[in-house]
């Protein structure tokens, strides 16, 4: 009776062979394709993976060139990333409830293992991303990449910096130590800054939306353990799941309206294909690739093939990572050099002076300690609506894709820089020598100081200059690049004043040396 | 006269609306308003009928060595009290501009947040400020007081003693 001793001999040799399978067969069964090495590979490579697939699977070689992106979206997307895994570890230590939530930072900070190194760089990503997406949104600018077809791409990209901010504001309460207590009284009460106006047209008692912002934020009209728990709420929960669908949808975007921005010319600008890049199409097709009937938009590339293109698996991948390294290893370096602050716990009875916001939100700042009002709601907005408009506004096509829109360009945002810094530096010194309107006339109304401000009036400065641009030049990108430009540096300029030269009672001071000792 | 969806009777004639079409957009337009409703009850929601803010009024007895025209301070709570020939007063110490605590001086009040200046009337000197300090009721409970933060007076009120 051989046969079965056989048959039970090969069924062990087959389940030795399938053990020693099971980690290939495992592989097989994850990835769905081989290693990315041939062109067939490196597209299954991106399409067969839910992660990559946002990307499409061959980039072009402008796309990839450092001076296109500074690598800036995928800095903000990796600093994200940074904050969300820290953020995560930090929830295991902190609780949101008053001096419970002091005594849990004391605890990470001093008692949890790396729990202070954890903090500082989830502190300092949370920085690094302000940083990234300030500087992104500057360079998609300077490009014209909001123009026509990603008009709407610029506007998810508006409301990721809001959210980002917002983010910021709202885990700066929740440590509940002097610092953070204050920057959030300030800031609720800029919620409610409305009422300076309805206050003077005496409206308050009917129609008080100031009141109502503050209620919503903080749930008690003090900062007390409700404000703290809707920060918390805020901070981990709402506004990361609403940057996170909006981020899908931006990365989506990108691709769906056309890749990164370049110029008409960039094929004729790039220098030859190296020689292992081959050609996808061995001949030039007469039809576009593109499902004609079904996607919506131009198809640029008929009578030619993709050959500017090159597989994004490794040469757009490897970019990222490499982006993505580099914010970690700055995010961590900085966190070695530095430690996030922690003061005194959170006392109402007295305020921390002077009492600073994080240094974004300094140049508000100084713009709140000249009108509530319109510094903290009425400019921003303002600048808001403007960012906003400027797709719509400037429908021009020649530039885009260059930065500055090519060399007149960078003459003009030249110009633009010497307005946009001298007329903020003039009348900040103004206001510092002379003081404004209530030092001189004690008794003016509160209405002619909301409108008539120093806050006020560089807006006013810097709108004029931006229409007299436009007249100049006979061009509205003229007329964006110098706004866009003149309210970047004003933001340099009143963030720099607050951070470094304001002092006890925002009395301006050279040196945090000679503020007075008390 | 019956009428077939789908099949316009002449070129003037608008096209029935199919039923299915009918129940469809009805259905859409019933869980839209449905969405909005419950989304108006959700609102609500954010503001408690009762605040979780400490109570508005308190008792406070002054020390007898407080001179006129010196500021006293109760523990926990933004408001001065001061006592001269006339009687009491309290004014609000919370800064009218982004609320920080104000301090009382000689000449009056200054807010550490953004330099605003108060007259010891409350009136505002200078700063950006929106308007003066308040004067809040007080009333006298046989040698303690008793400070009402939610019921302003107007300025120059003064409570005997």
């Amino acid at each position: 009776m051989k046969t079965p001793m056989i048959g039970e001999h090969s069924a062990l040799l087959v389940f030795r062979d399938n053990l020693l399978a099971a980690p290939r067969r495992l592989r097989d069964a994850m990835f769905r394709s081989g290693k990315p090495t041939t062109d067939r590979t490196r597209s299954t490579f991106v399409f067969g993976n839910v992660f990559l697939h946002l990307h499409s699977v061959r980039t072009h070689r402008w796309s990839l060139r450092w001076t296109t992106t500074a690598g800036l979206g995928i800095a903000t997307t990796a600093a994200f990333l940074i904050t969300l895994v820290t953020g995560v570890l930090l929830m295991f230590y902190y609780k949101p409830y008053p001096e419970a939530a002091y005594d849990s930072i004391k605890d990470i900070h001093f008692v949890v293992p790396t729990g202070r190194f954890i903090r500082n760089i989830h502190r300092w990503a949370a920085n690094v991303m302000v940083v990234a997406v300030i500087l992104h949104m500057a360079r998609a600018f300077y490009t014209a990449a909001y123009r026509r077809p990603r008009e709407f791409n610029w506007l998810i990209g508006m409301g990721l910096f809001v959210i980002t901010l917002g983010l910021s504001f709202t885990g700066y309460l929740l440590p509940w130590d002097q610092l953070a207590y204050w920057a959030i009284t300030i800031g609720a009460n800029i919620a409610q800054s409305p009422r300076e106006v309805t206050d003077a047209l005496n409206l308050t008692e009917w129609f008080d939306p100031g009141g109502f912002q503050k209620l919503l934020l903080l749930g008690s009209d003090v900062v007390g353990d409700e404000a703290l728990i809707r920060f918390y709420l805020l901070h981990v929960m709402i506004l990361p799941l609403a940057l996170a669908a909006l981020m899908a949808v931006h990365f989506w975007r990108i691709r769906k309206d056309g890749g990164m921005v370049r110029p008409v010319d960039a094929d004729a600008r790039l220098e030859p294909r190296k020689e292992e890049t081959y050609p996808v199409f061995t001949e030039a097709p007469a039809k576009t690739y593109q499902l004609a009937a079904v996607v919506k938009g131009k198809t640029p590339v008929v009578g030619r093939g993709p050959e500017n293109t090159v597989p994004s698996m490794p040469h757009l991948f490897y970019a990222e990572l490499a982006v993505l390294m580099l914010t970690t290893l700055i995010c961590i370096g900085l966190s070695l050099i530095s430690d996030a602050p922690l003061k005194e716990l959170a006392n109402p009875a007295v305020p921390e002076n002077p009492a600073k916001a994080p240094w974004y939100f300094l140049g508000l700042q100084e713009m709140v300690a000249f009108s509530a009002f319109m510094g903290g709601i009425g400019i921003p907005s303002i600048i808001i609506i403007g960012l906003g408009l400027i797709p719509f506004l400037d429908r021009e096509e020649a530039g885009t894709g260059e930065w500055f829109g090519g060399k007149g360009g960078w003459r003009l945002v030249k110009q633009a820089m010497a307005v946009g810094f001298g007329a903020s530096i003039l009348i900040e010194a103004f206001v510092i020598r002379f003081g404004w309107i209530r030092e001189w006339f004690p008794h003016v109304p509160q209405l002619v100081i909301t409108l008539i401000n120093p806050g006020t009036m560089l807006t006013l400065v810097y709108g004029l200059y931006s229409v007299w641009l436009v007249r100049r030049y006979n061009s509205t990108r003229a007329g964006a690049l110098g706004l866009f430009t003149v309210f970047l540096c004003g933001f340099i300029v009143l963030t720099i004043i607050g951070t470094y030269f304001r002092g006890p009672n925002w009395v301006f001071y050279w040196s945090p040396a000679d503020w007075p000792k008390h | 006269m019956t009428v077939k969806a789908g099949k316009p009777q002449s070129r003037l004639d608008p096209e029935p609306m199919p039923r299915r079409d009918f129940l469809g957009l009805s259905a859409l337009w019933t869980m839209a308003g449905a969405l909005l409703f419950s989304a108006l009850g959700m609102l609500k929601l954010p503001k408690a009928a009762v605040l979780s803010s400490p109570s508005k009024k308190f008792s406070v007895t002054l020390p007898d060595a407080l001179a006129a025209g010196e500021a006293y301070v109760p523990p926990g709570r933004a408001v001065a009290l001061f006592r001269d020939g006339e009687g009491v007063h309290a004014i609000s110490i919370t800064c009218t501009h982004l609320g920080c605590v104000v301090k009382p001086t000689t000449e009056g009040f200054e807010c550490p947040c953004h330099g605003s200046r108060f007259a010891v009337d409350g009136e505002v000197t200078r700063g950006p400020a929106p308007k003066a300090l308040a004067w809040l009721k007080v009333s006298n409970k046989g040698g303690s007081w008793v400070v009402d933060e939610e019921t302003k007076v107007p300025p120059g009120t003064k409570e005997k003693a």
